[in-house]
């Protein structure tokens, strides 16, 4: 009786073994499981430079990125992607522009201005944005948004404008104002204060004034454009930008708040001065996934852009169709011949490669940036 | 409970050696080739298959040329083609010891489309041409207003676009700045929600959309049937030999001329042989 329980509590060599065993065992089982998510992207990128690579011979290699001929199906075929290229980076600058300022104007506004019950109830509404399938984003974009810009686009744009600008503008003129006054003599600091908002307030005015009748005398020809494209890219990448901010602005805590607060700061000065520069990189590593996220988008771009692969005429004409590599990709597969390997095939991989090595490098940029956001508020 | 178990046992025995001989007695028949076409032999397959369940037709789309291809090395039974094969193609099969039958099922129009509003009636077929190489890019020099034109083409992968390539376009480039979509819906939702478009779709995708006179022809079917209308084509099936009258195979190729098989060419949008 004693014996066995002895032996029960001593461990035996085989036993020792055996569970030594396991353990390799259960840990080998565990390490497998951790590392196919990453194997999978070894394979896919393994994968995709496989078939990339035999289209890369030296002329390929020299027209896929200089001439801005795409015509796959010719006879004799050209595979110039420059403008191609050109275009994914139009429409992902484009949503950035309208993603990075919105959603940093959100969540500042999330983080430190609205009351805590709001922002329970507003954050995730915003990131219910992220739920909606894009090809109905794509939907709105083909049978609301292009025939709408197509009858009034010239107005919309222009009222868009006045409504971003104007306050914009007027936070400016004050702050102008206040900075040009505190110059001057006690005395006379609300003279000046009133003459410069007159003044530069007449010129901005001015400014707006005649900008906004240029745009609103615009023709939009064609709705589905590298505009609606952006514009849809945006709000899509809207709810990334906000929420990964968010949390980065919630990450400073209150102790620098409060410090600021102490030393007499205002709320905006906090906000700008101490908040915003303490979670910058967190900022900048939404802003990233929120390009990312522009640019892999397949289904809005294919439905909004137009597809037609031609840089516009200046290049930073929004209002002319343009084609991305993702859309190239999506709307090509079917037909390149894969049995034959031929150039067509292959070309949609180098396509598919620049895309990968673009989102590799934008994720590690990242990934540094929240851990130096990590290790400076430790 | 022992008897229930029994039971079960057996209908699950009895279902597997039906369902092997199923297998078994089931004729196979493996279609291949075009996607303009096989919307047809899917529309064909599954009316045949629900008259005759012992029949199991499989339709792949992969291109006229791996329906050409299938009929050469004689892996599939049916070829379907938006073109006639070439002639190398046929002297590959003849050397092969092939004989390549060609039924042709339907016939497929393409209209070019404006939007309502446009008062262009009328182009010529270089007009056409000229607008989608890019050299007509203005709706005033064709007669109509002082109006932009936003040229619609469907995505490079669809058979319409190759029937449009091969007939008007040829070996020209279209231009750059040409939009592309990837359905005939696609097209007419597009022009007929931009003043300046112009498209073109398959017969059947007209509505709310002005179909233009190619050379002072109307897209219709008659004219398509009566190849009066300049944007058009037939449509394929080939098989290895005529296939023997009375087997699957002859009846499934043969839908074409019953008045069901002419309703369902009808259906998918393209005219039906007479």
């Amino acid at each position: 009786m004693m014996n066995s329980a002895k032996s029960s509590l001593m461990l035996s060599r085989s036993a020792n073994r055996n569970q030594r065993l396991a353990r390799w065992f259960g840990e080998g089982f565990l390490l497998v499981v951790t590392s196919l998510s990453m194997l999978a992207v070894l394979f896919i990128l393994i994968f995709i430079a496989r078939d990339a690579l035999p289209f890369f011979s030296w002329t390929h290699f020299k027209e896929f990125f200089v001439s801005t001929a795409w015509y796959p199906t010719q006879n004799p075929p050209s595979f110039g992607a420059l403008s191609i290229l050109f275009g994914s980076l139009l429409v992902t600058l484009g949503a950035a522009l309208v993603a990075i300022p919105l959603g940093l104007t959100a969540a500042v506004c999330l983080s430190d201005v609205l009351p805590f019950r709001v922002r329970q109830t507003v954050k995730p509404v915003v990131e219910m944005l992220a739920a909606i399938p894009s090809v109905a984003y794509g939907f709105f974009a083909l049978i609301v948004f292009a025939p709408a810009l197509q009858e009034h686009g010239g107005p919309m744009l222009a009222w868009a404008f006045w409504l971003v600008v104007t306050p914009f503008l007027a936070l400016t003129l004050l702050v102008l104002a206040d900075l040009a006054a505190a110059r001057f003599a006690e005395n006379r600091q609300n003279l000046v204060r009133g003459l410069v908002f007159a003044l530069l307030g007449a010129m901005a005015a001015w400014g707006l004034w005649k900008t906004g009748r240029r745009l609103h005398g615009l023709e939009i020809s064609s709705g589905t454009n590298a505009l609606n494209a952006a514009i849809i890219l945006g709000i899509m990448a809207l709810p990334t930008m906000v929420s990964v901010a968010e949390d980065a602005l919630q990450a400073i805590g209150r102790d620098l708040r409060m410090a600021s607060y102490a030393l007499g700061a205002t709320r905006a000065e906090t906000l700008v001065r101490v908040v915003i520069p303490a979670a910058a990189s967190g900022i900048l590593a939404a802003a990233i996934l929120a390009i990312m996220r522009a640019i892999g988008e397949t289904m809005v771009v294919w439905m909004a852009s137009g597809n037609a692969a031609r840089i516009p005429e200046p290049w930073y004409n929004l209002l002319e169709p343009v084609r991305t590599l993702t859309a190239t990709i999506a709307g090509d597969m079917g037909e390149a011949d894969q049995s034959a390997g031929s150039a067509h095939y292959h070309v949609l991989f180098a396509m598919a490669l620049v895309l990968l090595l673009f989102s590799l490098a934008c994720n590690i940029v990242s990934e540094r940036m929240i851990a130096r956001t990590r290790r400076r508020l430790r | 409970m022992q008897t229930q178990k029994q039971l079960l046992i057996a209908g699950l025995v009895a279902l597997t050696v039906a369902a092997a001989q199923a297998a078994g007695d089931a004729q196979k028949i493996v279609v291949d080739g075009s996607t303009t076409v096989g919307p047809i032999a899917k529309a064909f397959a599954e009316y045949y298959m629900k008259a005759h369940p012992d029949v199991n037709i499989t339709v792949s789309e992969s291109g006229s040329g791996n329906g050409a291809k299938g009929i050469i090395n004689g892996s599939i039974d049916v070829g379907t083609m938006s073109r006639a094969m070439k002639t190398e193609e046929l002297d590959a099969a003849k050397g092969k010891k092939r004989n390549p039958v060609q039924h042709i099922v339907a016939f497929d129009g393409i209209a070019a489309v404006v939007h309502p509003s446009n008062p262009v009636k009328n182009l010529s077929k270089d007009q056409l041409r000229d607008i989608y190489t890019g050299e007509i890019n203005n709706w005033k020099k064709v007669g109509g207003p002082d109006l932009k034109i936003v040229v619609i083409s469907r995505d490079t992968n669809s058979g319409t676009y190759e029937t449009f390539q091969e007939k008007v376009t040829k070996s020209e480039r279209v231009t750059d700045r040409a939009e592309y979509v990837g359905s005939n819906g696609a097209v007419r939702q597009r022009v007929q929600s931009t003043p300046g478009a112009i498209g073109y779709v398959g017969l059947a995708f007209t509505e709310g959309v002005k179909a233009l006179t190619i050379n002072e022809i109307e897209a219709t079917t008659d004219n398509v049937i009566s190849k009066k209308y300049p944007i058009s084509r037939g449509l394929f099936m080939y098989t290895d030999g005529a296939p023997a009258a009375g087997t699957a195979l002859a009846d499934y190729v043969g839908l074409y001329k019953t008045a069901d098989g002419k309703k369902l060419v009808g259906d998918q949008g393209y005219v039906p042989v007479q």
